[in-house]
Formats: structure tokens, C-alpha cells, sequence
């Protein structure tokens, strides 16, 4: 199940959803930067629960038809540029969405049912732009109790970064149990990680408490250093330079091309 | 934007001082992301609570209990685990509504912000949401939010624990009256008139006759913001530790 990284990246399809992790939370940048190279066109894009660099990178580079998230953010870098000129041009549909419905929505896969109720988000106008979000009478109450019904969120593919898989396919996330979320509600979990372990996490109860098992894992591709430069939490931090210079850069699309042929497509410039 | 006043104490200090004081003798809160003043606030009442109040910062490691995934800070919220949160808004009405999602238009909006994170379901289920926002403008506290990604008030009968409590800004202090809908000036920050504040609010609010200044952090407290919670507060907030406080993770 260990593939090549370019190989990894073919078996994201294009028009598939894809399930993305927030960047502290262990993102497969090196992977994205392989689909951005194979050309991927028309993804769904799903922030668990919201997007940041690598959304903006495949925004910018034409992958992405329509986004759902909580939010779109660089964290202390801003605002994400290519999405904030993606949503002025009206190029990507955007479905705003509250980290607890991306949540909700997920745990409503996992569980394999077809929705999940939640509290709140009434009077938001986020329901009002939401079709797909019903309100129904609490059916177990006495009448006049409104909530609010999320649709069941199946990824066609779960994609993140991890610190080790072991030999039979594990994954070890340590307390990124979000990870844990999407591959259980993903129809497809595919994971770059640092380095493949010669053990099984599952035979060690400190080690199995984090561990995605490979039952859920469809594909690992190696990739050391696979999240920079947003970093991955115990392993490496931001590099907030090359955060800073893309985010610079990215400011004019004729920029976020500028970039890409450096970053992504190693193209030496004259 | 946090320059040292006259008396040497800053805006963003006069800010977590009346957001630490609504904290006291709360047994839970927890902070989301990009609140540093907040944060601020909310480590230095556990450091005067003597650690009875526990502090769940978003995005540290070390102040951060959460085993469960992203999941857990709501499920937390929606039992009643939590007692106060913050949240702010680009735009933040005289109903307590906040807009976290865009200016002009929707989707197609003319300016975008990052959208609404929890604020559409924590701001029912907390029963102390603190709003901040230190641009005080009426560009920021309008009469009327482009978009609702949160709303303030519920209709009667309908099932809310939360909502809004306060309202902190660079200038003052707002408390928000749950029955009139609508927040009442509770004190303005020093050397700062009440005139100055109903200038630069777009949005209609009551005041008494004679508002009362924002009473500023003790010695003790100061001190204590200023060096221990400050490297506490570095872990999560380098930048704004090392421009408020030139201190860095300790």
C-alpha cells in the first residue's frame, strides 16, 4: 500500500470532495503540490474545519470548483489571497459552513447515518444560504423546539500528513483525533507520512490510542518533510518565511504563477 | 496599537483588565483562535484565581486539555462544560449580532473575511460569550451587520442558554441587556469621554448620566500580565507578546 508520492496523488480524481485538516493539523503539502502538478481540475474542497495554505494553493492554481468550510485563513498571515479573489470573481462556489456542522456532518458518516441534529446556528444567515440544512421540531420533545439538522459528510478521499505509519499500515496522528474522523467518514484515506516504522502501534496501548488503523488507511505515500513549510506539530515548526514570501506573492495571480513555477514546478527562472 | 498611555499602561492592557474582572469566579473558559487579548485576559484570572479557573486555549499546547479532536471544544460547550468564550466580529451591531464572513454581497462579497468558525453555535450554548473588538469605529460597530454569522438574540421560548454578555472595544466597555436587546455603556477607558464613544459607534445604545471609567488592573495584576502570563501567553501569541510586552515563550 506504499506508493510514490506523484503515483498518490493520481488517485485523487478530479470533481472528487476532498477532506483537508486546518494547517496545525498535519497537512500533506507535498502531496498538494503533486496534484496541483498533475493538473487536477474541479475538486470539491472540505476544511475540517477550515482551509488555509494548502486550499489557497490549489485554489490559486485553478483545482478547486467549490469550497465548504468554517472559515479560510492563513492564521496571522491573513487572509488566503487566490481564495479572496477567487470569492470577488465569483470563480469558486462557497459554502460557508460552523465548525461543529463540518464536524457533526463527518460524525454523521462515520456513524453511517444520513444526518446529524445540532444546537444552535439558528438565526444565523449561514442556515439561510444553506439548503442542504434542515430545521425540524425536536421530534422527542413537547413541541416548539427548532434544531438543526446536518447533512452526513462523506469525502470521496480524506487527505493528511502524519508523523509515522508502521509496517502493516497504521498511521500514528497522536492527538490529531480530527485526522481519525476524516478517514473513518472518508471513502478513500490517503496519507503522506515522515518515515514508515518497522513495528505495529497496535501492539503498544500508548501508540494505539493515536493510531488511525490501516483498515481505514487506503494509501501511504513517504514524503519527509511532507508538511512544509506549514509545519507539523512535534516534528518541525512553520517556515514562516516561505509563508510570508507566498503569501507576498500570491497577492496578484500573475505572482501566485510566479510562485507556483518555482515551488511546485521546479521551473528554473531566467 | 498597543502604544503605552501617560500612565504606562496600554490600550490592550486596559482591555484584558475589564475582560480579566468579568472572569472571576467562573470555574471554565476557553478561548478560540485569534484572540490573543482574550487569551490574555483569561490566563492572568487563573493566575489571580490561585488556579480554580481552568483555561482552554485553542491553538497552545500547553494550556490545552482537549484529547478528542476537533469535535471536543463543541461537544464541551453544548453540556455546559464551558462558562465563558470570546468572539469578535469584522462587523459587530447594536444587536449583538457579528459578521465574520464578508462586506457587499453574499457570496460574491465585495470584501471577504475568514467566515464564521464556531460563533454560529458557541454564542447559543455559552452562557458568557465577551464580544471584542479594539478598532472602535463605525466602520466596525454598525447599526446593522452585512451578514449574520452569528445572531445575538433568540426568539422567546427558544432553546439558548448563551449569549452575548459584553461587548470590550479599544474605548470601552459595553454590557449587553439581554431583556432590551441592546447594550448599555457600562465605562469608557481612560481619557476617554462618553461623546467620543457615541461618536464613533454606528449603533444606538443606552447610557446613564455619569459613566464610569474602566477601572484599571491593580499593581499586583499588572505585574503579574506582564511577566508571567506574558511568556504564557508567547506560547500561543509570539507576535503580539513580543509587541505588547517584548517578552517571548518561557
Amino acid at each position: 500500500m506504499v506508493i510514490e508520492l506523484e503515483e498518490l496523488a493520481r488517485r485523487i480524481p478530479d470533481a472528487a470532495s476532498l477532506a483537508i485538516p486546518p494547517d496545525y493539523s498535519g497537512c500533506a503539502m507535498q502531496a498538494v503540490k503533486a496534484l496541483i502538478r498533475r493538473r487536477c481540475r474541479n475538486l470539491h474542497l472540505i476544511g475540517v474545519p477550515s482551509g488555509g495554505f494548502q486550499a489557497d494553493w490549489l485554489i490559486g492554481a485553478g483545482c478547486v470548483a467549490s469550497v465548504e468550510a468554517a472559515a479560510m485563513t492563513l492564521g496571522e498571515h491573513g487572509l488566503p489571497p487566490r481564495f479572496a479573489a477567487a470569492i470577488r470573481r465569483g470563480r469558486i462556489a462557497m459554502k460557508d459552513a460552523t465548525c461543529p456542522a463540518i464536524h457533526a456532518g463527518l460524525q454523521a458518516a462515520e456513524k453511517g447515518i444520513p444526518f446529524m441534529p445540532l444546537r444552535g446556528i439558528l438565526g444565523s444567515d449561514l442556515l439561510a444560504h444553506r439548503p442542504d440544512w434542515k430545521v425540524i421540531d425536536n421530534p422527542l420533545g413537547a413541541g416548539g423546539d427548532p434544531i438543526v439538522l446536518l447533512p452526513a459528510i462523506r469525502p470521496d478521499v480524506a487527505l493528511f500528513h502524519a508523523r509515522a505509519a508502521d509496517r502493516a499500515g497504521n498511521v500514528w496522528i497522536g492527538v490529531r483525533r480530527e485526522l481519525m474522523l476524516m478517514a473513518h467518514a472518508a471513502r478513500s484515506t490517503l496519507v503522506t507520512v515522515e518515515r514508515i516504522e518497522d513495528t505495529d502501534f497496535l501492539t503498544d496501548e500508548t501508540m494505539a490510542a493515536g493510531t488511525i488503523p490501516a483498515l481505514y488507511v487506503s494509501t501511504i505515500a513517504v514524503a519527509p518533510g511532507g508538511a512544509r513549510p506549514v509545519g507539523l506539530a512535534g516534528a518541525y515548526p512553520p517556515d514562516v518565511e516561505a509563508l510570508a514570501a507566498y503569501v507576498e506573492a500570491a497577492r496578484t495571480e500573475e505572482g501566485f504563477r510566479r510562485w507556483a513555477d518555482e515551488a511546485i514546478f521546479a521551473k528554473v527562472t531566467a | 496599537m498597543s502604544a503605552a498611555r501617560p500612565d504606562g499602561v496600554s490600550r490592550a492592557e486596559v482591555m484584558i483588565g475589564a475582560i480579566t474582572r468579568m472572569l472571576d469566579g467562573l470555574g471554565h473558559v476557553a478561548v478560540g483562535a485569534s484572540s490573543p487579548i482574550p487569551g490574555s485576559a483569561a490566563l492572568l484570572a487563573r493566575a489571580l484565581s490561585g488556579g480554580a479557573l481552568r483555561v482552554s486555549l485553542l491553538g497552545s499546547r500547553r494550556h490545552n486539555p482537549f484529547t478528542d479532536g476537533g469535535r471536543e471544544l463543541f461537544d464541551c460547550a453544548a453540556q455546559g462544560r464551558i462558562d465563558a468564550f470570546f468572539l469578535s466580529g469584522g462587523q459587530i451591531d447594536g444587536g449583538a449580532n457579528i459578521n465574520l464572513v464578508g462586506l457587499g454581497g453574499y457570496p460574491q462579497s465585495k470584501v471577504r473575511f475568514p467566515g464564521s468558525f464556531g460563533s454560529a453555535y458557541l454564542y447559543h450554548l455559552i452562557p458568557r460569550v465577551i464580544l471584542f473588538r479594539e478598532e472602535h469605529s463605525p466602520r466596525t460597530l454598525v447599526s446593522k451587520v452585512d451578514f449574520v454569522s452569528a445572531a445575538g438574540t433568540s426568539p422567546e421560548g427558544e432553546f439558548r442558554p448563551g449569549g452575548p454578555h459584553a461587548l470590550v472595544t479599544g474605548l470601552c466597555v459595553f454590557a449587553f441587556e439581554k431583556a432590551g436587546r441592546r447594550f448599555r455603556l457600562e465605562s469608557v477607558h481612560p481619557g476617554v469621554s462618553p461623546a467620543q464613544v457615541r461618536a464613533a459607534t454606528g449603533f444606538d445604545f443606552a447610557a446613564a448620566g455619569r459613566v464610569p471609567t474602566t477601572k484599571p488592573l491593580d499593581r499586583n495584576a499588572l505585574a503579574l500580565l506582564r511577566t508571567d502570563v506574558a511568556r504564557q501567553v508567547a506560547e500561543t501569541y509570539p507576535a503580539f507578546a513580543a509587541r505588547t510586552w517584548g517578552v517571548a515563550a518561557g
